[in-house]
C-alpha cells in the first residue's frame, strides 16, 4: 500500500493536524497588515515635515506606540513566513537549512530593534 | 464544483518527465517526484507576471525593513542620528527608494487582497483572474502616483 506522507510527517504522527498553521498565520497577519500598514503609512505622512521633537512627541503617544509595536510584530511574522516559502521553493540542498535559520534570525532581529526603539520612545528615554 | 489548477511559481525547477522515477513511493522525498505543470510550455499570462511580482515585491519589502529599523532607531537615538536619517530620506536617492518602496507596499497589499478573494472562492475563472491581475498592476501604479502627487501638492 502506498503512503503519500513524507517520512517526517509519518514520524511526527500528527496526521493532518497542524498542516494549515503556516497558511493560516500568513493570512491572519496579512489581514492585520492591511490595517496596520495603512496606519503606519498615514503616520509617516503626518510626520513627513515634522522636526525631531515632533516625531518624538508622536511616538510618546501610547496609541502610536502600541499600534506601531503591532505593525512591527505582524509585519515581521508575515515576512518571515513569506521568505520561508521563497527559500523552500527555490533553494535545494545544503544552503536551504542555513538560509531558513538566517531568515528567522533576520526577522527576529528586525523586530527586536524596532520594538526597542518604539519602547524607548514611548517611555521618553 | 470548479477544479482549481495551481501553477508553480515562476523559476521553480521542474524536472523533465523522462528523468523521473515513476515507481518510487511518494513518501521517498529523495526521488524525483512528478511535478506539475511544465511551466515552459505555457503561453505568458498576466496572472503569471503578477504571481512573480508578488514575490519580488515581498522580497523587496523584506530587505527594506532595514530602512524602517534605521529610521526608528535613529529617532530613538537622539537629534543627531535622527538628522542623519532624515537627511537621507529627504535626499533624491532616499525619495527614490521611498517611492519604490511605497509602490511595492501597495502592489503587495493589492496582490494580497486578490489572494483573499481567491481564498473565499471567487474570481478564479481564467477571464476574471486575468482581469484581476491586470487591475492589480493598474491599481498599484495609480495609487502610488496619487500618493506621491498628494505628497508633492500638500507636503
Amino acid at each position: 500500500m502506498s503512503d503519500f506522507r513524507t517520512p517526517l510527517r509519518r514520524v511526527r504522527g500528527l496526521g493532518a493536524a497542524g498542516g494549515t498553521e503556516h497558511f493560516w498565520q500568513q493570512r491572519l497577519t496579512a489581514v492585520a497588515n492591511v490595517f496596520l500598514i495603512t496606519f503606519f503609512v498615514i503616520l509617516l505622512l503626518t510626520l513627513m515635515n515634522e522636526s525631531y521633537e515632533g516625531v518624538r512627541a508622536a511616538f510618546a503617544n501610547p496609541f502610536v506606540g502600541i499600534v506601531m509595536a503591532l505593525v512591527v510584530v505582524s509585519a515581521t511574522i508575515h515576512m518571515k513566513l513569506g521568505m520561508q516559502v521563497i527559500i523552500e521553493d527555490y533553494v535545494h540542498g545544503g544552503a536551504k537549512l542555513p538560509l531558513l535559520i538566517l531568515n528567522t534570525f533576520f526577522a527576529i532581529a528586525v523586530a527586536a530593534a524596532c520594538l526597542f526603539a518604539i519602547v524607548k520612545m514611548s517611555f521618553g528615554a | 464544483m470548479a477544479v482549481r489548477r495551481t501553477a508553480l511559481p515562476l523559476g521553480v525547477p521542474v524536472l523533465p518527465a523522462e528523468s523521473m522515477d515513476w515507481k518510487a513511493p511518494m513518501s521517498d522525498v529523495k526521488s524525483a517526484r512528478p511535478l506539475s505543470p511544465h511551466i515552459s510550455i505555457y503561453r505568458f499570462r498576466p496572472t503569471m507576471a503578477m504571481s512573480i511580482v508578488h514575490r519580488i515585491t515581498g522580497g523587496a519589502l523584506y530587505v527594506g525593513t532595514l530602512f524602517l529599523v534605521w529610521w526608528l532607531v535613529a529617532a530613538a537615538g537622539g537629534p543627531d542620528s535622527f538628522a542623519a536619517a532624515s537627511g537621507f530620506f529627504g535626499s533624491f536617492l532616499g525619495k527614490l527608494i521611498l517611492f519604490g518602496y511605497s509602490w511595492a507596499l501597495i502592489h503587495h497589499m493589492l496582490g494580497g487582497i486578490r489572494h483573499f478573494v481567491w481564498d473565499m472562492g471567487h474570481a478564479d475563472s481564467r477571464e476574471t483572474s486575468t482581469k484581476l491581475a491586470v487591475a492589480t498592476l493598474i491599481g498599484s501604479v495609480a495609487l502610488t502616483v496619487l500618493l506621491w502627487l498628494g505628497i508633492l501638492i500638500f507636503g
